[in-house]
């Protein structure tokens, strides 16, 4: 079964160069993706995996919005019952907030410079656990 | 070519050069005078206005003189040798009065014009209240909500003396019209004003995601601009057309001259449309590039996007105006290009890029900071990018001759190929029916995310050298300062909005804003009505929705 990957911009950050060449990377890698292009609310994109039944939620922030919107995202996934797939982070997030995300339930978050091979790596090695 | 050739050409083109001389650049010494009596090399050398080739076939039509068509070597006869370049560092978060102090801040270290950056809301059209905004109020940017903002930002800033520059697209009639309204509250009048909104929503459909309506109300609110502008703040440069974002997108050099210039095309085509005057408008049109780490390829982009842009203005819209023909330019360096990793190596990254931009030919410059892979630039940060320009501008020399590399092989060689291959995407663009379908139907975006794709696997297999990146890597040593931004921005612009809303003539506001919707579904230029409703402290949201009920929003096409 491949790995199906939802890959969406929350927020009104249109900076989509870092989301459309992970989600290239990662189907080269094998894996379903979908790409929810921008401007997409916390609750539409907590629809989206939903209704495509995906394994990861990828989200991609460069605008600074990051804390509001990944607890938003969280706390829909765990009331939507899907709370349990992993959710990862890629952009500009500053290291202290890194680590809070990471305690508040993101799965990791991704930094400029990231290789594309590391993260397809990362996702494959969670949803096969 | 024989010996004889050769001499007669060198005498020849020496002639050429005293012609221009005592024609373009002695009347133009006096009235501006050059920055220094003599310009000297360290050896105690003169350093001459300009060199020419030692012998040349196609000198005069392929290069010729500064200041002279097809303007490969510059737009200015004197070029940095009469004025520097603007050093223009954009700027702006949080609230109006934390930009305000920046401001001020840069201005009193020897910054020479402002640029000012919005937040998100302020640039999609929501004001700070509405749930779109919901944590996005003051990071990228300056929260605008309404002309009371306006004037926090500017206080103490006299809008006569110093131009500002906004990077404002779908909402870039509204930040203008409270823009005059400020000035006019400072006693200035509109005729005064000088500066820059960015106003190319193409690129946003392509590149940059701040779009609000589908291109053809996008389009007409563009040339409404045009319009009014030409009538009543002639020095204002009514448009940035940028290719900076498309860069930053991922598209290569060329991509960046090929995609910004086809856009510039679908503007000046839209424009005498609308029964404007290209030899009027033309002279305001300004650019927006990108200066990226290829040293010697960003210097030949630069000069051919200068050439290619005359050709276009003379041969295909038949402009005669030889300054509407003129390609003048900001360049940021490539933010995309600085690092997370081994942050200080971005400072000389950072160098090598301004130094090309210098060396093509910009008008004005913003030197990005290096901790920007991290977060907001702190004051510190934002210092050592502003001192490196003035590094460049005062230490190195190269301002003091105009067009330094211009005949190097290389350069011209370069120069040649990349005006070739940006015609060809500018011929293919045409072919699908102009730029504003070659969008629709996501041609350049799929071609920008080709190159985006193909740059990070050269990177992935170490073709690209990213230094501290995938070569040369050492253990980070943690960036500390990092600019925070005070959560309760949020709070307080919405607090402020709902005293303006008790303080305000609400009824006049609806009546105000009925006849901007009225006005937009005919055809009236809307930037009267505009004014009026900022004035009567309509806020930024509530025009921009106004507008959204009679243009409808874009969606895009979601391309991978």
């Amino acid at each position: 079964m491949k790995i199906k990957v939802l890959v969406a911009k929350p927020g009104l950050d249109g900076h989509d160069r870092g989301a459309k060449v992970v989600a290239m990377a990662l189907r080269d890698a094998g894996m379903e993706v979908i790409y929810t292009g921008l401007r997409q609310s916390p609750e539409s994109i907590v629809k989206a995996a939903l209704q495509e039944d995906v394994d990861v939620v990828g989200l991609s922030i460069l605008s600074g919005a990051h804390m509001k919107i990944c607890s938003k995202v969280l706390k829909l996934m765990e009331d939507s019952g899907i709370g349990d797939k992993p959710v990862f982070v890629g952009g500009i997030i500053p290291p202290e907030d890194a680590e809070e995300l990471k305690k508040a339930g993101i799965f990791e978050v991704f930094g400029p410079g990231t290789s594309l091979k590391s993260i397809a790596e990362k996702i494959e090695k969670t949803v096969k656990k | 070519m024989n010996g004889g050739d050769f001499v007669s050409n060198r005498e020849r083109l020496e002639k050429l050069k005293d012609d221009w001389k005592r024609e373009r650049v002695i009347p133009l010494l006096k009235r501006f005078p050059e920055r220094k009596k003599e310009f000297k090399t360290s050896f105690d050398g003169p350093v001459e206005i300009l060199y020419t080739p030692k012998e040349t076939e196609d000198y005069e039509e392929k290069i010729g003189f500064p200041g002279q068509y097809p303007f490969t070597r510059g737009v200015q006869p004197t070029m940095y040798r009469g004025r520097l370049w603007t050093m223009r560092q954009y700027a702006g978060f949080g609230t109006a009065e934390e930009s305000n102090q920046r401001y001020r801040y840069l201005l009193s270290q020897g910054q020479t014009g402002l640029s000012v950056a919005f937040d998100l809301p302020t640039q999609i059209g929501y004001d700070s209240d509405d749930p779109m905004s919901e944590g996005e109020v003051g990071r990228v940017g300056v929260a605008i909500d309404s002309l009371e903002d306006m004037e926090t930002l500017f206080e103490g800033i006299p809008l006569e003396r110093v131009s500002t520059s906004m990077t404002i697209n779908s909402t870039a009639a509204i930040l203008l019209a409270m823009y005059i309204a400020v000035g006019e509250k400072q006693g200035v009048d509109p005729s005064k004003l000088t500066g820059t909104i960015q106003n190319d929503i193409l690129k946003e459909y392509i590149a940059r995601g701040t779009y609000i309506f589908p291109p053809d109300s996008s389009m007409r609110l563009i040339t409404d601009i045009f319009e009014y502008c030409s009538k009543n703040l002639p020095d204002f440069n009514t448009i940035s057309i940028s290719g900076y974002h498309i860069r930053e997108a991922g598209a290569n050099s060329v991509q960046e001259i090929a995609f910004t210039l086809a856009d510039g095309i679908a503007y000046v085509q839209a424009a005498i449309d609308a029964g404007l005057d290209p030899n009027v408008f033309g002279k305001r049109l300004s650019f927006f590039f990108n200066s990226h780490n290829g040293f010697l390829e960003e210097i030949a982009k630069f000069r051919a996007a200068r050439r290619l842009w005359a050709r276009i203005m003379k041969e295909r819209f038949g402009v005669t105006d030889e300054k509407a023909m003129m390609l003048r330019f900001h360049t940021q360096t490539g933010g995309s290009t600085l690092t997370a990793q081994q942050p200080m190596n971005n400072i000389v990254r950072v160098a090598f890029q301004a130094l090309a931009a210098v060396l093509g030919g910009t008008q004005s410059l913003h030197t990005n900071s290096f901790d920007e892979a991290l977060g907001l630039p702190t004051e510190d940060s934002v210092t050592i990018a502003l001192r490196t320009q003035q590094i460049i501008a005062s230490e190195t020399g190269v301002a003091d001759t105009v067009d330094p590399l211009g005949g190097a092989y290389f350069i011209e060689e370069l120069t040649d190929r990349m005006e070739e291959l940006a015609m060809d995407y500018i011929q293919k663009i045409d072919d699908l029916g102009g730029m504003v379908e070659a969008v629709r139907n996501g041609f350049v975006q799929k071609e920008i995310l080709d190159s985006a794709y193909k740059y990070q696997v050269s990177i992935e297999n170490k073709e690209q050298i990213i230094v501290g990146v995938n070569e040369f890597v050492s253990e980070d040593k943690e960036v500390k300062d990092i600019l925070r931004l005070d959560p309760a921005i949020e709070n307080r612009q919405k607090k402020k909005i709902e005293m303006l809303r008790t303080r305000r003539d609400n009824g006049k506001v609806e009546s105000l804003l009925d006849d901007l919707r009225e006005a937009a579904r005919g055809s009236d230029n809307l930037m009267p009505f505009i004014l009026k409703a900022v004035k009567a402290y309509a806020t930024l949201g509530e025009i921009a929705n106004a507008l959204r009920d009679v243009f409808g929003e874009y969606t895009e096409a979601v391309i991978l």
